[in-house]
């Protein structure tokens, strides 16, 4: 298993990683060969019978054995590379029997995984190393693609409908995991990661992420889930403006809507914008924000909502 | 090369002989109407995967079509293949009011087509069988019955605006043979309106069973 | 009379109404040149932008939902407005009458039709461009381009509209090639730029129709919400990338054929030399249109259709690489023992060997499932559908351009300058995208405005190639116009070539040919022609 990566190909990090790139690399090899064979004897004719050196011309078209061999050589390696892509396509889409099955959600423009644990992340799905992991996704809104280049896999993710995949990771790392069909305005910012860790480590992870951050002030809380829930990608704390609205300076202050209504950012105000953001858009943004309503627990809306109230005098950069 | 004096007025310039040029027509509009085939074939297409998929709702809504109606249609559009043949015929005879008579009655004739659809659309419009979300009707039980409704404007509707191209294009025929612009020795153009004209009613033929047949 | 007569088509009548209303398949493809290198031009000028913009990460010029509507025009543009008609309405309109020997094509109204059709089409599209345009890609998916707030209408009717411009052409091609031939040219007789022309005039005229309902069933169900892809409706939106496939797969090979008819034309002409197996290659293209309207999943292996059509698909993708291998292998063995010069065309030629086999063999990663997996909507597909289009392509258009010059305009380029181009455009291209199969590979995918920091150095790389390959296009434009103006006067036959075109003069008279010309040899006999001269 080649774990340093190659020019071509990202380091090997799963199962079937390994059959792809042999496939991959037969076809370069060959392909070099083939081509090495076209453009060196294109230029060394070239060079060889220049009109300067010769006028008159060999009436030449055919000849039969190279014409068959050259016909037949091709075929028998593309007969070879496909059914070199077909048994890798096979074990892709055979899921093992006793996989550990995750739940994948695509929308504009995050990832949820929700595990069997009734533990769910956002953009984040970590796996234990060495363990079969089945995934059974579904859209939101529009087609997204998802696509692990360390792991080899890729699987669009439709809308009314579920797609499966699977994969076994054999290395702990963190992998890019990226949306690799056209969604929209935050195509490019669908980035997750694949955090691949050991069992123990794997264990003592579920347990956490199922706790819901007691222990902690619901402020702390509330800055902890502002970037795992990807709030991050659409709302900054400091004044920018991003596709979101800031959350600097928002508690306490009146806001603007698109619809023209000034309202007073409260507690209800907040809360009415994660769960139904169509509701109160303000003026100036598009309405793109999708509903967390079954992706957040209310102890994380409270959570949330403590964090953007302690931002109510925050001032920008 | 034929000498300017023996070279008929409806041979174009870049023609050698009369054959060359009606033969050149024929291929061409021979493969046009392949082309039309395949515009055609992509909604049978969409209809065999939505029927495939939704065999009670096109049972059920089907009953909703006219079926008296339809085949009434369908006689009269053969009727118009039959009358379009005779005007070919007629001026293959060098008879240029019977040929002008025969283009009328087809015309007529896909006039009358037209008349009975808009007596079949404006009903369910009012009834409210419309595609997609246009669609009101309570009265045909399944999921997304809609579909059913979409699929048939969609067909019925194109295939409506290609009865409607080819009668200006019979129009347009029938103006020249006024003018005098055919004879026994050239009637291409009158050749190629029949054959497009067959193919809009061997659509039609098809359509029929399709939608009002069906289960 | 002279090589230069003083009357021919292009100054026998002038003003502005002789040439929109002209008959003269010559002038209508002088027209279909102007419009298709604008296109080309503005097509050009979103990819420098793009690239321009993702020279670093993040934000530098513009924002996502801009980006998103230059790839898609880029896209758009190039493909329905340039690169689809490029050959057969430009090269091909003007040549093909010359080269079997008749005075036009079959149907002279229905070429300058055609043309007006693709004129309003592009009037279309360039509105739906100032009126919001259309950010979806040029692959219209649905349910994003069903939602989009942008202009899908109006450029899913531009392409409608284009679709019967190019069918009109391939109608009238294909009974200019069955009915007009010169007595004594046999279909074995042709050269093979005509049957180039021909089999990509079959696939034109039973592929374009679907993308025409494709299409029109995105209007109806943006306009009258029909349904037929939501899937909240009972639609599937995986059905419209079947449609769309069905026709897109077979209009690459609308794209490729005409030129690879080029090449032969060039490989044999500047070889002074037999082509070698003329019918191999005469029947691979026939093979090629057919087996080309059978493969259209392998852009769908990982879209949701059933494992078992995946397969099928792969199988029989490999095969429509086969008769492309057998022809480039031909046309290596014709310039064996030939008498070879390298003018400007040879250089486009030779370029087309290099860059097609890349991108020909690139495909045959995309094809093999397993490794389709990883390489799809990647980079990597970028990069071989651009070594294809405009390694290949591209290159046998410019190479044909070069080559009929002397004839369309009576006028010489300057050979330097032409030949300073060649070596700027196959370089910047190489730098431009070669780079894009490594990136692809280490998973960059396709149409990201922004990207993660390990992906920047071969960005730039890319994107630096893009402004060599653009100063080659310019030095291009720049002796191209010259020569119009201050070229030397051209011979009949620059080339000496065979083929009967180079019979008229430069340029041809009004009826091409004074008399209906005689076949004295066949299109590539330059071992008995050449013989008999010394």
């Amino acid at each position: 298993m080649d774990t340093t990566g190659t020019i071509f190909m990202p380091p090997e990090s799963s199962t079937i990683a390994g059959e792809v790139d042999a496939a991959f690399y037969f076809i370069y090899w060959a392909s070099i060969v083939l081509f090495a064979i076209v453009v060196g004897f294109a230029a060394l004719f070239v060079l060889k019978y220049r009109r300067k050196k010769r006028e008159l011309t060999s009436g030449v078209a055919h000849n039969t054995k190279l014409e068959v061999a050259w016909t037949l050589i091709p075929t028998i390696l593309i007969v070879i590379v496909f059914v070199m892509g077909f048994k890798g396509f096979i074990k892709m889409n055979v899921i093992p029997k006793d996989a550990l099955e995750i739940k994948v959600t695509g929308q504009k423009w995050f990832w949820t995984f929700d595990y069997p644990e009734g533990v769910n992340t956002v953009n984040e799905l970590v796996v234990p190393v060495d363990k079969a992991v089945a995934l059974t996704m579904s859209s939101q809104d529009v087609i997204h693609s998802f696509f692990v280049p360390n792991f080899r896999i890729k699987m669009d993710v439709l809308p009314n409908r579920y797609s499966m995949t699977w994969f076994e990771a054999t290395r702990p790392g963190v992998y890019d995991l990226f949306c690799t069909e056209f969604c929209g305005k935050g195509h490019s910012e669908m980035i997750g990661k694949v955090r691949v860790v050991n069992d123990r480590e794997y264990e003592e992870w579920l347990e956490e992420a199922a706790f819901g951050g007691e222990g902690m002030s619901l402020e702390d809380y509330g800055a902890k889930l502002y970037v795992s829930k990807a709030c991050v990608t659409c709302h900054s704390i400091d004044g920018r403006i991003g596709t979101g609205p800031t959350f600097a300076k928002v508690y306490g202050h009146s806001v603007r809507l698109a619809d023209g209504r000034e309202v007073m950012a409260d507690e209800n105000y907040i809360r009415k914008s994660i769960l139904e953001p169509a509701s109160e858009v303000v003026a100036g943004f598009q309405s793109v924000m999708p509903t967390y309503q079954g992706i957040l627990k209310d102890r994380e809306i409270d959570a949330l909502v403590a964090f953007i109230k302690s931002l109510k005098d925050k001032e920008g950069p | 090369m034929s000498s300017h004096a023996e070279h008929p007025k409806f041979l174009e310039h870049h023609f050698v002989e009369p054959e060359q040029q009606a033969a050149s027509a024929k291929l061409g509009m021979w493969v046009f109407l392949l082309t039309e085939i395949l515009l055609f074939g992509g909604l049978f297409v969409v209809y065999a995967v939505y029927r495939a998929w939704n065999p009670d709702i096109f049972h059920n809504a089907h009953v909703h079509l006219d079926v008296m109606l339809g085949a009434i249609n369908t006689v009269v559009l053969i009727t118009s293949s039959l009358t379009m043949a005779l005007a070919i015929r007629s001026m293959q005879l060098g008879r240029q009011s019977e040929t002008i008579t025969n283009l009328v009655i087809t015309l007529l004739l896909a006039g009358t087509f037209l008349v009975i659809k808009y007596f079949e659309y404006s009903h369910k419009i009012h009834l409210g069988q419309l595609p997609g979300k246009f669609y009101t009707f309570e009265g045909i039980e399944g999921t997304n019955p809609h579909i059913f409704f979409g699929v048939y404007f969609m067909m019925t509707g194109l295939h409506g605006i290609h009865v409607l191209a080819g009668m200006a294009t019979i129009i347009w025929v029938l103006r020249r043979t006024i003018r005098g612009d055919f004879s026994a020795a050239y009637y291409t153009p009158i050749e190629m309106t029949g054959l497009y004209w067959h193919l809009v009613d061997l659509i039609w033929i098809f359509l029929f069973p399709l939608f009002y047949l069906v289960g | 009379m002279s090589d230069s007569p003083a009357v021919h088509y292009l100054n026998e009548q002038k003003g502005w109404k002789s040439w929109l209303l002209t008959l003269d398949h010559k002038r209508i493809g002088i027209l279909y040149l102007y419009s298709i290198m604008a296109a080309f031009l503005l097509g050009g000028v979103f990819a420098v932008l793009i690239r321009l913009e993702l020279l670093h990460p993040g934000q530098q010029y513009m924002e996502a939902d801009t980006y998103n509507q230059f790839f898609t025009l880029h896209g758009a543009i190039m493909i329905f407005l340039f690169i689809i008609p490029s050959i057969p309405a430009a090269l091909g309109n003007f040549v093909l009458p010359l080269m079997i020997g008749a005075k036009d094509v079959a149907f002279p109204r229905l070429n300058l039709l055609s043309w007006y059709i693709y004129i309003v089409g592009a009037l279309v599209a360039l509105y739906s461009i100032f009126a919001g345009a259309v950010d979806t890609g040029w692959t219209f998916y649905t349910p994003y381009s069903t939602e989009s707030a942008t202009t899908v209408v109006p450029m899913t009717l531009a392409v409608f509209i284009l679709g019967f411009s190019s069918i009109f052409t391939g109608v009238n091609f294909i009974a200019t090639i069955h009915k007009l031939r010169t007595p004594g040219m046999t279909w074995f007789k042709m050269p093979l730029f005509v049957w180039g022309l021909y089999a990509t005039a079959i696939i034109q005229v039973l592929a374009t129709p679907v993308i025409g309902i494709t299409t029109l069933l995105l209007i109806l169900e943006r306009t009258m919400l029909i349904g037929i892809f939501d899937p909240a409706m009972g639609g599937d939106p995986v059905l419209f990338q079947h449609f769309f496939w069905f026709y897109s797969h077979p209009a690459v090979y609308i794209m490729i054929l005409p030129g690879m008819g080029i090449i032969s034309e060039l490989i044999s002409t500047f070889s002074h030399k037999k082509i070698f197996g003329y019918k191999a290659i005469a029947y691979s293209s026939l093979g090629i249109a057919f087996v080309s309207f059978l493969v259209w999943g392998h852009h769908m292996f990982v879209a949701g259709q059933s494992e078992l059509a995946a397969v099928i698909f792969s199988f029989l993708t490999f095969f429509v690489g086969i008769p492309s291998g057998i022809k480039v292998f031909n046309w290596v063995a014709t310039m064996y023992k030939g008498s070879i010069t390298l003018q400007t065309p040879m250089w486009y030629a030779l370029s087309f060997l290099f860059l097609f086999t890349i991108g020909g063999l690139t495909g045959i990663f995309l094809g093999t499932l397993s490794v389709d997996v990883h390489l799809h909507d990647t980079y990597f597909v970028v990069a071989h559908f651009h070594y294809v289009m405009m390694g290949g392509t591209v290159m046998a258009f410019l190479g044909g351009l070069h080559y009929w010059w002397p004839k369309m305009w009576g006028r010489m380029y300057n050979e330097k300058w032409a030949k300073i181009s060649v070596a700027l455009i196959f370089i910047g291209f190489n730098i431009t995208f070669f780079s894009q199969f490594i990136m692809g590979s280490q998973g960059m995918p396709r149409r990201y405005y922004n990207y993660l920091d390990q992906y920047q150095p071969l960005h730039a790389f890319s994107t630096y190639g893009s402004w060599i390959l653009g100063l080659g296009f310019i030095v291009m434009a720049v002796y191209l116009i010259h020569s119009l103006f201050k070229g030397k006067q051209a011979p009949k036959n620059p080339w000496e070539s065979l083929t009967m075109e180079w019979v008229t003069n430069s340029p041809p008279i009004h009826h091409n040919f004074e008399e209906t010309p005689k076949l004295t040899h066949e299109p590539y006999d330059y071992d008995k022609v050449l013989a008999e001269k010394n």
